[in-house]
């Protein structure tokens, strides 16, 4: 791995690294959320709190119910028990739409561009206050314009620095892998949140635009911005993360700074097999 | 064989009041389908209870025919939330199986013995739209030449229905260039895109299929007040697959898609019909290949055929974008 940057000096610093562990300022927390598919405990997740303008990475074997517990969390599929605050609010039982308007946005593992819309339309769909979406206020056009010429202008601001303003016109269709990857980051900004959950933002994306998708991801962190998102590549987990949770069936079974976990006995386990680095047939 | 005689067949049918009514039943149905991405199997069952809306409030409530007209756009609102709220939450298909059904229903119920005091079992109701008609401006006559030559009453319905038409078409333009027609779109593209950026996926269904509804119902009023007369079994599925297939035809998602179809629909069906008509008078084709009585079934074959062609040739339709179906399919 390349020089990585160091960890931004974090009030994480004293956060005990263990399952479950408090921080200073938690921006969403979870209290016993689970899911079980038919005898399958998905999730069963007993504490998890995630800190204000961090980037917490979520890890885990294959399997381990990482993308589930986003769809819980913002409401994409239903949890069986549980609670889960943002910001204060109570989010449980609520529907996807409404946990969005929160400032929880989410993104998905396998893109989710609006094909047949333009790459500008895309960002100005994602605004928030557009009093046109209404359909009486649609109808009059006066009513929203001044909104939708603010849209556009932010959209075009957005556009720039994701370095896909050459695309502004063209469907989304058109757009490469990763090119969609920036877009639906780009779009998921548009809706103003406080809080994005990433998954898997570089999955096919090649190494230069996984590069810049990296460095996006850490500037909005120094905007302020919070971010959770789940990945795959550990060199990207330990280079850009300040926080690492580590799931494994559905429970989290380790947490800490990135530092601390490629050694934690927990998270190795579960990648590797608790039987690892012993011959078969060697007993406890 | 006159030709002028076929085309002019042909021409009358495509301007006429009937492509009209269709057309704007299918640009409800293009709200649905394709601009929303809403299976609507049952624009039919919106066309029969706004003409019976109608029909029944002037004939068996004596109503005016404009409390009628309400009568049938409250009925189809009313019918859009009653498919819409139980199915929408659901799986596209649902709503295709749910809105076939209903028509059906729909249709039994109102030719049921027990629904003909009011309205009229399976002879229906007739003559309900003479204030209509008392105030047609259009000088009793016969107006054109040729083949093609319209009455003053078929005159008066034309001018009223392309109006609307008109309308209807100005109305998708403003509101699919607004914001809530691209909330609409990006509904029909992917629904959890749409529920991310926290755009309320089931209201803007739920908006669209009554929006489209109320057109569908407009062109069942118009219908009605046109032949004078409603009639159960006019309003069967097969009208729904017609109005899919000029959409189709015509470029589903395109403001000017469901007009274009219409009028090329209705003038290929007339064309075809008078051509076999006037082929086997004149002895062209033999009349022990194709019997007079069996044209009206063919010309439908020949319609059938020419899709199939479209599609295989043109299957975004008339006026669609080649590249946006083929986008649309990645």
């Amino acid at each position: 791995m390349s020089a990585k940057p160091v960890p931004q000096v974090s009030r994480l610093a004293g956060v005990a690294a263990e399952p479950g562990a408090g921080k200073p300022d938690p921006v969403l927390v979870a209290d016993d959320v689970t899911k079980t598919f038919g005898g399958l405990h998905a999730v069963r997740v007993s504490r998890l709190e995630v800190q204000r303008g961090a980037i917490t990475a979520l890890i885990g074997p294959n399997g381990a119910g990482k993308t589930t517990l986003f769809n819980l969390l913002t409401g994409f599929d239903r949890a069986d028990s549980g609670r889960w605050s943002f910001e204060g609010r109570s989010m449980a039982g609520l529907p996807a739409h409404r946990i969005a308007r929160t400032g929880l946005v989410r993104t998905f593992q396998l893109t989710k561009s609006l094909t047949l819309l333009t790459v500008l339309e895309n960002l100005k769909l994602a605004s928030r206050q557009q009093t046109g979406e209404r359909f009486f206020t649609a109808l009059v056009h006066p009513l929203w314009r001044a909104r939708e010429e603010s849209i556009e202008r932010l959209a075009d601001e957005m556009l720039a620095r994701f370095q896909l303003d050459r695309m502004r016109g063209e469907f989304a269709g058109t757009l490469s892998g990763g090119q969609r990857k920036l877009l639906e980051l780009a779009r998921a900004l548009m809706a103003q949140p406080t809080m994005i959950m990433l998954d898997e933002p570089t999955a096919g994306v090649n190494p230069a635009l996984t590069q810049s998708l990296l460095r996006h991801i850490q500037q909005l962190r120094d905007e302020g911005m919070t971010i959770l998102f789940v990945e795959h590549d550990m060199d990207v987990v330990m280079g850009i993360s300040d926080w690492v949770v580590c799931m494994a069936e559905g429970r989290v079974i380790a947490e800490g700074p990135p530092a601390s976990i490629g050694s934690n006995r927990a998270v190795v386990d579960a990648y590797l097999g608790a039987h690892h680095g012993r011959r078969a047939g060697e007993e406890d | 064989m006159d030709i002028l005689t076929i085309l002019g067949d042909g021409f009358r049918a495509a301007i006429g009041p009937e492509a009209a009514i269709y057309a704007l039943a299918a640009i409800g149905l293009n709200m649905h389908f394709g601009y929303t991405g809403l299976l609507n199997f049952g624009q039919v069952g919106f066309m029969l209870v706004g003409a019976y809306g109608v029909a029944v409030a002037v004939t068996t409530f004596s109503a005016p025919l404009w409390a009628g007209v309400l009568v049938g756009i409250a009925l189809a609102v009313a019918l859009a939330l009653l498919l819409g709220i139980p199915t929408l939450r659901l799986r596209a298909d649902y709503l295709a199986i749910t809105t076939i059904a209903a028509g059906e229903i729909l249709r039994y119920v109102y030719r049921s013995n027990f629904a003909s005091p009011v309205t009229g079992g399976v002879y229906g109701l007739t003559r309900f739209a003479d204030p209509l008609y008392a105030i047609n401006p259009v000088p009793a006559g016969q107006y054109g030449f040729g083949q093609l030559s319209f009455s003053d009453r078929s005159l008066w319905i034309m001018v009223i229905a392309w109006s609307l038409v008109a309308l209807a078409c100005a109305f998708m333009f403003l509101i699919i260039k607004s914001p809530w027609g691209r909330v609409i779109r990006s509904v029909r593209e992917d629904e959890d895109a749409a529920r991310s950026l926290g755009k309320n996926v089931f209201g803007y269904r739920l908006q669209s299929l009554v929006v489209g509804g109320v057109l569908g119902a407009t062109g069942g009023m118009l219908l009605a007040v046109y032949t004078q007369a409603v009639q159960p079994d006019a309003y069967n599925p097969v009208v729904t697959f017609y109005l899919y297939t000029l959409l189709i035809l015509g470029g589903a998602g395109r403001i000017l898609g469901p007009v274009v179809g219409s009028v090329i629909f209705w003038f290929v069906l007339v064309f075809a019909d008078s051509f076999l008509r006037q082929a086997i008078g004149t002895g062209l084709i033999p009349a022990s290949l194709i019997n007079p009585t069996e044209v009206g079934a063919i010309r439908f074959a020949l319609v059938g055929a020419g899709l199939m062609l479209l599609m295989i040739y043109r299957p975004q339709g008339i006026l669609g974008d080649r590249r946006e179906m083929l986008l649309g399919e990645r």
